[in-house]
């Protein structure tokens, strides 16, 4: 018994001390900086080889049946209640920040810019995807009208939702309010849009209505909903946890082309 | 007479592996071993594999596997389904101990994952440190294959090696853990060759081609990419496919090593020296 008792110690002692200290690697500073310049050379090799790329359009054939709702289902944000409340005829799209004029965009003047459609592939930093269609106008005609002044390198978007995260997706998991924000490359993308409608209807409340972001080389937490303002920025620190989004400041990485 | 018998060859210490060849090996072992481990907690965010473009909870047309936990909750299942049939693997996948004891709902065991528990941020952030490692490291080993001739010379099987006979009795040998001694064990046999060549030729790049598709800035820069595999969700099919081939070669090996004389094997895969001859 006693033997036996040991021998299982012997064995199991190694092997849990060596899955303790990979776990303390992965929290030990120098390691994590080390792993996290992954992220840049990532950014940087995508940018190289595919900084105009396009992403995959699909055919209405392809389109999900169901397209799965995830984060917030709706927002608990008294102002978006009443907002949503009005069909959103008080909404009004913010763009300010590093701009020449600030915009204030309502709901019937998106709808008016030329339009947008295109079908597709939504990757969730989970693993899964859906095919949907989308409307709405580009990005890049709203910044130009809006005119960036020298210095701006991020695109900031702010949402109306506050999100509480979930267990299995590790991190931090107090309530925020969710933001998302892009490169100016990704921003004047001919594919970064601000869709109002997937699949041929305006969004529900649980897709992001009345406005959400699509930057089609980026996976689903990038696809910020509920907007209410755009900020251009020459920094991320004054916005959150200054990691340039809600799942970036915990843990995620910024750039999502992966 | 004494001095007409066959001498017993003198021992000698010879070369058997590269510098770069020594170097690229536990690179390549690290990388593997981070990426397999990682690869399971990222698994776990979203236990479940499709064939196609897309596919998710709520659309389930092309799943073909799938693993999660039954009741009762007082003593729940694990399970793993495949094409419809359903496993039970309580205790593994689905349902394990966490190091506390406590029963824990999650695809893969705390013990075949980094980090131990759930976190897939930093099981991506690792992940994708060590897919630029193994690229790397895989691209100067062929490289170094190519220019040196190693690759033909000590990988790929050899014409003469292709014959029925000469794969059966490679297979025999092998089934009695005769394994090569003194000149011959400075040259992979058959089935070493077959295997070293399916993993670092067709299995690695594999993962590498298969994880590349699944990344929506990289299918963006090259469209072939998830086209190749029929989709972004085929290619992480076919990544876990992949991956279980690899680990399946990594168990294996591991195995062949013990067997074969773990000092003397790992020792000239540290050291790049081997003595031969003198020995039995």
């Amino acid at each position: 018994m006693i033997q036996l008792h040991r021998r299982h110690l012997l064995t199991a002692a190694p092997a849990s001390l060596l899955l303790t200290g990979c776990d303390a690697l992965t929290r030990n500073p120098t390691a994590k900086a080390i792993v996290e310049s992954g992220e840049q050379a990532t950014y940087r090799w995508q940018r190289l080889v595919g900084r105009d790329g396009l992403a995959r359009e699909f055919s209405a054939a392809d389109i999900s049946p169901t397209f799965k709702v995830n984060g917030t289902h709706e927002p608990t944000n008294p102002k978006w209640q009443q907002l949503s409340a009005g069909n959103f005829a008080d909404w009004r799209l913010k763009v300010t920040g590093l701009v020449h004029r600030e915009l204030y965009l309502t709901l019937p003047q998106l709808r008016a810019l030329p339009q947008r459609t295109q079908i597709t592939r939504h990757d969730c930093v989970e693993g899964w995807s859906a095919i949907g269609q989308w409307t709405g106008p580009q990005l890049a005609p709203i910044l130009k009208a809006a005119g960036l002044q020298g210095g701006a390198r991020y695109i900031v978007f702010l949402c109306a939702d506050d999100y509480g995260g979930e267990a299995s997706k590790g991190g931090l998991q107090s309530a925020s309010r969710y933001y998302e924000s892009v490169d100016v490359v990704d921003a004047f993308h001919p594919q970064t849009i601000l869709a109002h409608s997937l699949n041929s209807q305006p969004l529900s409340t649980g897709h992001g209505a009345p406005l959400r972001l699509r930057v089609e080389r980026q996976l689903g937490y990038k696809q910020a909903k509920y907007l209410m303002q755009i900020v251009v920025a020459d920094s991320l620190a004054p916005f959150g946890g200054g990691k340039g989004g809600y799942w970036p400041d915990r843990g995620y990485e910024w750039y999502a082309g992966t | 007479m004494a001095t007409d018998a066959p001498s017993v060859p003198h021992p000698r210490r010879v070369l058997r592996h590269h510098w770069l060849v020594r170097l690229t090996h536990w690179l390549n072992a690290a990388a593997i071993i981070v990426l397999l481990m990682t690869g399971l907690n990222i698994f776990g965010a979203h236990p479940r594999l499709y064939w196609g473009d897309a596919g998710s909870v709520d659309e389930r047309e092309r799943l073909w596997l799938e693993t999660g936990a039954s009741p009762p909750w007082s003593a729940p299942k694990g399970w793993l389904e495949i094409a419809g049939t359903r496993f039970d693997t309580t205790g593994l996948i689905g349902v394990s101990q966490s190091p506390k004891g406590t029963t824990s709902f999650v695809a893969f065991p705390h013990w075949a994952t980094l980090p131990s528990g759930r976190d897939l941020a930093t099981a991506r952030t690792w992940h994708f440190f060590f897919a630029w490692v193994i690229i790397l490291n895989g691209l100067a080993w062929l490289l170094y294959g190519l220019l040196s001739g190693r690759l033909w010379r000590e990988i790929l099987p050899k014409r003469r090696q292709l014959t029925r006979a000469h794969l059966w009795n490679d297979i025999v040998e092998h089934a009695k853990l005769n394994f090569p001694k003194g000149e011959a064990a400075l040259s992979y046999e058959v089935l070493q060759r077959f295997a070293y060549a399916g993993v670092t030729l067709v299995l690695i790049p594999t993962v590498i081609l298969t994880g590349l598709a699944m990344s929506p800035g990289m299918d963006a820069a090259w469209p072939w990419l998830d086209a190749l595999w029929g989709g972004r969700q085929s290619a992480r099919s076919v990544h876990f496919i992949a991956m279980s081939g690899i680990a399946g070669f990594l168990l294996l090996h591991l195995v062949l090593v013990v067997l074969s004389g773990p000092i003397r094997q790992i020792g000239a895969m540290i050291t790049g020296r081997m003595t031969i001859g003198g020995d039995k």
